[in-house]
């Protein structure tokens, strides 16, 4: 492809914070490239899943083409990069961005800068990328744009002046985008003789097609038949199909060339294979430097995942195997648990992340799970010198064989309105935080940086800080190392046995709070038996707290005549049902609800 | 007709009420006075319809509710005649009608005795006019006395009382109180029921709030085994979980429930259980009103009328005779049951004799972990 060719073409994406529009000014971008009819027009085409849409965040990268002609009445092409919006999607949003020459950041007219609009511009920025402002939903009665401006300048250091004043839902000034992309991002420049390198910036599973990988071309060409190279799995197949990206659809091309964006298809079966920021080559005529920038992701969270009904094990194996084709990030392994059977353990990049799974586990394969409490993973030194790596709490070691031990520190940033300072430090310094420092965006809204344990906020710690700051707080975290800490492993019992699937690593601090609080949810939870249960928490041998079940006094039904005896059968049936489906442990049956009940502890 | 008649009970719903209480999940409906006679209209003509009417003689009639003495007597006669001119009727028949206090005067009660009826059941629930605001009741203290002078003067001499307890803030005090009044009334019969809260009914969701405090198991136990020891020193037998009465005075047409024999539903939602088929009467009232009296049939295996048979004859304290298990179904009860009857008598919640099998004390407060193991 000529240089003249690259001239027309702009790679880019939109950043924001939630809810600041990104999605509403990517449809309308779309529908203004005049590629789509109001019609096709989908709400929010770039966020095609379900679950996204009700959450408003974009999970994965996805792009799309649009063809703009400009004033000029030269024909654009621009690539439009979708971004995941969330700090568990860090890596893949550098490497989306890193696809990229320029960035629209989207700063909504009223509520001004954020926590995470922050995160990405510098994201974007450490990208090289020209980072275009906008300023969004002017229509807004609270709408304050030139405060707004104000503080893209203070904050981000951004010339703010000639940013474009829109409103995506009203149509306000879409055209401006247009032409500020087009006069202010710089077209690529890539060297179209040379061996080829892109990057790929995301992947997904096609039952008919293999693996699709989603690239940016820098250096070069491919087209169907060239034989490629990934270069860090090292793995080489022949192309079978090269396109770009239409709105909602492939478009095969002939070729694609440096500085294009669009998709290859190589008959991959295993999406692990096309690894997020790998580069792309010719196996034939490899090129000498890869791209900067890949690194391979390993999960930060574990956690087991177990079928309500233990006969839908290979159920949940299917369709963990059918999510992990386009999540190479998913890491899962069979887990045999006492107390819930078969299940799996499973890896994840953060507390989202597993959120996700789950629930899509749960809603597009109407699975009923119960899930324990989610892991970091801890480095034990032992006593022999062996290091080992604990993602699963029932596999510690004794503790007379253990040096010491190491939990991974995380560094947290809080950005919220300071009348909520205190009790959100307040919520850190519980959580054993470490206090970095504080600064103030403007009079009424700080960044409080604190280190955190990681394991410290797996549980509910955002929850917790939502509810603390009616949701004003906004929160990004960076794994920052490990340190070493005083852990112990705190063991449940119920009825005197050990269950399995309750144990987890704590800090020694909190090891009596927590246990007596997961006592007494153990309680609630756990129906009376015709025997008195004890319900224990444990540190070793040592019993930390105790909770008791007292026996079952009543269980009758008081009145039964009016004839209607089918309907005391069935209440019966159901009662019956209902114990079938607890787990047992030893003689006690315990609901499924109680392994959930334990995962939120904090009742604010 | 040739060969002996067969016996059968024979049920009689009357879906209405003044008020709603706010416990109750029954098929009722307060007010749609405007529906009486429309209503007793149908019920008469179901009645009539029977047609294998010739093969049986009757031997109780229960007219329950709802509150059937709220609908003026002249329709009570009407439905009565209607059934004792369809079925033969033994002429030592039970026949039973559920009164609420505030619902019946003495003409009104006159006319309960003259068209047959011989056992009357008040809706009592409570001598305590603070628990009895609580539950909802239209009648207090004093109307149940006024009321019970009458049915005496009427001429009733089989009388029970309902009463409820572990009812919301109750105190184990209170209820002694209700049970001492009760017994000092000298009713031929009491029950005395363990209030259940109902899903659906206002009472559930004032406990999902938290609006109204919840009896502990322990106290309704308590509650539970004061009344068993009034009523046993006052010449009272225990003769099912919740029933009471002087020897004699067992209610006839709950056993047939419970002996799992065979009764005949009239009316709204009325239930039947007729040659070994259970069916149950349409539940709209206006369906209902307008001739379209049936409703669904209950499907059950035969394992399911085992289970019946057991949970159903284990509620009475005679408890079940293997010798009658055998009799009613040609199986033996000891190759069908014979591990659970065994894993519960270690339990020590069944009494087991080698011939009978009953509740233990236990047995009767845990009574649906034994009825569970035989479905």
């Amino acid at each position: 492809m000529s240089f003249d060719r690259q001239s027309k073409i702009r790679n880019f994406s939109i950043i924001a914070h939630i809810d600041h529009g990104k999605s509403t000014l990517a449809d309308r971008l779309i529908q203004k490239s005049g590629l789509l009819t109001q019609r096709e027009m989908q709400e929010q085409v770039l966020d095609n899943m379900e679950l996204e849409r009700e959450r408003g965040i974009t999970i994965k990268a996805q792009a799309v083409r649009l063809i703009y002609k400009a004033d000029d009445g030269e024909e654009y092409t621009l690539n439009l990069i979708d971004t995941p919006g969330h700090v568990d999607f860090n890596y893949e949003v550098s490497r989306s961005l890193a696809a990229c020459d320029g960035a629209v950041l989207v700063v909504d007219a009223a509520q001004g800068v954020e926590a995470q609009t922050l995160a990405n511009v510098y994201l974007a920025l450490d990208n090289d990328l020209e980072v275009i402002p906008v300023i969004n939903k002017i229509d807004l009665p609270s709408a304050d744009t030139e405060r707004v401006k104000q503080e893209i300048e203070d904050i981000i250091g951004l010339d703010a002046e000639g940013a474009p004043l829109i409103s995506a839902k009203a149509d306000i000034n879409i055209k401006d985008v247009f032409d500020k992309i087009i006069s202010d991002i710089p077209a690529p420049k890539g060297d179209y003789s040379a061996p080829l390198k892109a990057l790929i910036f995301d992947s997904f599973y096609d039952a008919y097609k293999g693996v699709i990988v989603f690239m940016r071309v820098f250096d070069g060409s491919v087209r169907k038949g060239t034989k490629i190279r990934f270069m860090a799995t090292e793995k080489e197949f022949e192309v079978t199909e090269v396109g770009v990206f239409g709105p909602g659809r492939f478009i095969p091309a002939d070729s694609l060339g440096a500085g294009e964006v669009g998709y290859l298809t190589a008959s991959i079966k295993n999406v692990a294979d096309t690894r997020i920021g790998d580069t792309v080559t010719e196996a034939s005529r490899p090129t000498k430097e890869a791209l900067p920038g890949y690194k391979k992701v390993n999960p930060m969270v574990y956690c087991g995942i177990f079928p309500a009904d233990g006969s839908k094990y290979q159920d949940l194996r299917d369709a963990l195997d059918k999510l992990s084709l386009n999540d190479a990030s998913l890491q899962f392994e069979p887990e045999t648990s006492v107390a819930l059977g078969f299940g799996f353990r499973c890896g994840f990049l953060g507390l989202l992340h597993l959120e996700i799974i789950q629930e899509r586990l749960e809603r597009e394969y109407n699975l009923d799970l119960v899930t324990t409490a989610p892991s970091v993973i801890y480095k034990i030194y032992l006593t022999n010198g062996d290091i080992i790596e604990l993602s699963n709490p029932s596999d510690m070691p004794d503790v007379t064989s253990i040096e010491k031990m190491e939990e991974p520190i995380v560094k947290a940033e809080i950005i919220l309105p300071s009348d909520y300072i205190g009790t959100v430090m307040e919520l850190c310094q519980q959580r054993r935080g470490e206090y970095v420092g504080m600064e103030y965006l403007e009079e009424t809204r700080a960044v409080l940086t604190y280190n955190l344990p990681l394991n410290e906020i797996i549980y509910d710690f955002f929850d917790v800080l939502k509810s603390r700051t009616r949701g004003y707080a906004s929160f990004d975290y960076e794994l920052t190392g490990y340190e070493e800490s005083k852990l112990v492993k705190l063991d449940m019992m119920v009825n005197r046995e050990v269950v399995d699937a309750l144990s987890f690593i704590v800090h020694e601090s909190s090891a009596v709070e927590r246990g007596r609080k997961i006592a007494e949810k153990l309680k609630a939870e756990i129906p009376r038996h015709l025997f008195e249960i004890p319900i224990q928490a444990a540190i070793g041998n040592k019993i930390i707290a105790r909770e008791t079940v007292s026996a079952m006094r009543k269980d009758v039904l008081a009145k039964c005549y009016g004839g209607d005896i089918t309907r005391k059968r069935k209440l019966l049936e159901k009662q019956k049902e209902g114990k079938k489906r607890m787990r047992q442990i030893g003689s006690v049956e315990v609901p499924q609800s109680a392994f959930m009940s334990v995962l939120k502890l904090d009742d604010e | 007709m040739s060969g002996l008649k067969k016996e059968i009970s024979i049920y009689i719903h009357i879906p209405f009420c003044v008020r709603k209480c706010l416990y109750c999940d029954f098929n009722s409906f307060a007010g749609k006075e405007e529906y009486f006679e429309a209503y007793k209209n149908a019920l008469v003509s179901e009645i009539n319809a029977f047609d294998k009417a010739e093969g049986y003689i009757v031997k109780t009639i229960f007219l329950g509710g709802g509150t059937p003495s709220v609908m003026p007597s002249k329709f009570t006669g009407e439905i009565l005649k209607a059934v004792l001119g369809k079925f033969k009727t033994d002429p030592n028949a039970e026949l039973s009608m559920e009164v609420n206090p505030k619902t019946v005067d003495f003409d009104k009660l006159k006319e309960y005795r003259d068209y047959g009826v011989n056992r009357l059941s008040v809706g009592v629930q409570s001598f305590s006019e603070r628990l009895l605001k609580i539950l909802g009741r239209i009648h207090d203290r004093r109307d149940f006395f006024e009321c019970f002078e009458l049915i005496q003067r009427a001429g009733f001499k089989n009388v029970n009382f309902d009463l409820m307890f572990a009812l919301p803030s109750q105190s184990i005090d209170e209820w002694e109180e209700t049970v001492k009044t009760a017994v000092s009334l000298r009713p031929s019969h009491l029950s005395v029921y363990s209030l259940i809260i109902e899903e659906g009914t206002p009472f559930f969701n004032m406990f999902e709030k938290g609006e109204l405090m919840e009896v502990s198991d322990e106290d309704d136990r308590e509650m539970y085994y004061r009344a068993k020891e009034i009523l046993r020193e006052n010449g009272f037998f225990q003769y099912e979980i919740s029933n009471f009465s002087k020897k004699g005075f067992e209610c006839r047409h709950n056993i047939v429930y419970w002996k799992r024999k065979e009764y005949i539903g009239f009316g709204l939602g009325a239930c039947s259980f007729l040659d070994n088929e259970r069916s149950r009467n349409n539940l709209s009232l206006s369906d209902y009103i307008g001739g379209n009296w049936f409703g669904e049939r209950d499907e059950f295996t035969e394992r399911d009328a085992f289970a019946e048979f057991m949970f159903l004859g284990l509620r009475m304290t005679e408890g079940i005779l293997r010798k009658d298990f055998y009799d009613y179904f040609g199986v033996d009860m000891e190759a069908l049951f014979g591990k659970e009857i065994k894993k519960l008598s270690e339990r020590g919640l069944l009494l087991d004799d080698g011939e009978r099998i009953s509740l233990t004390e236990r047995g009767i407060d845990l009574s649906n972990v034994v009825f569970r193991e035989f479905l």
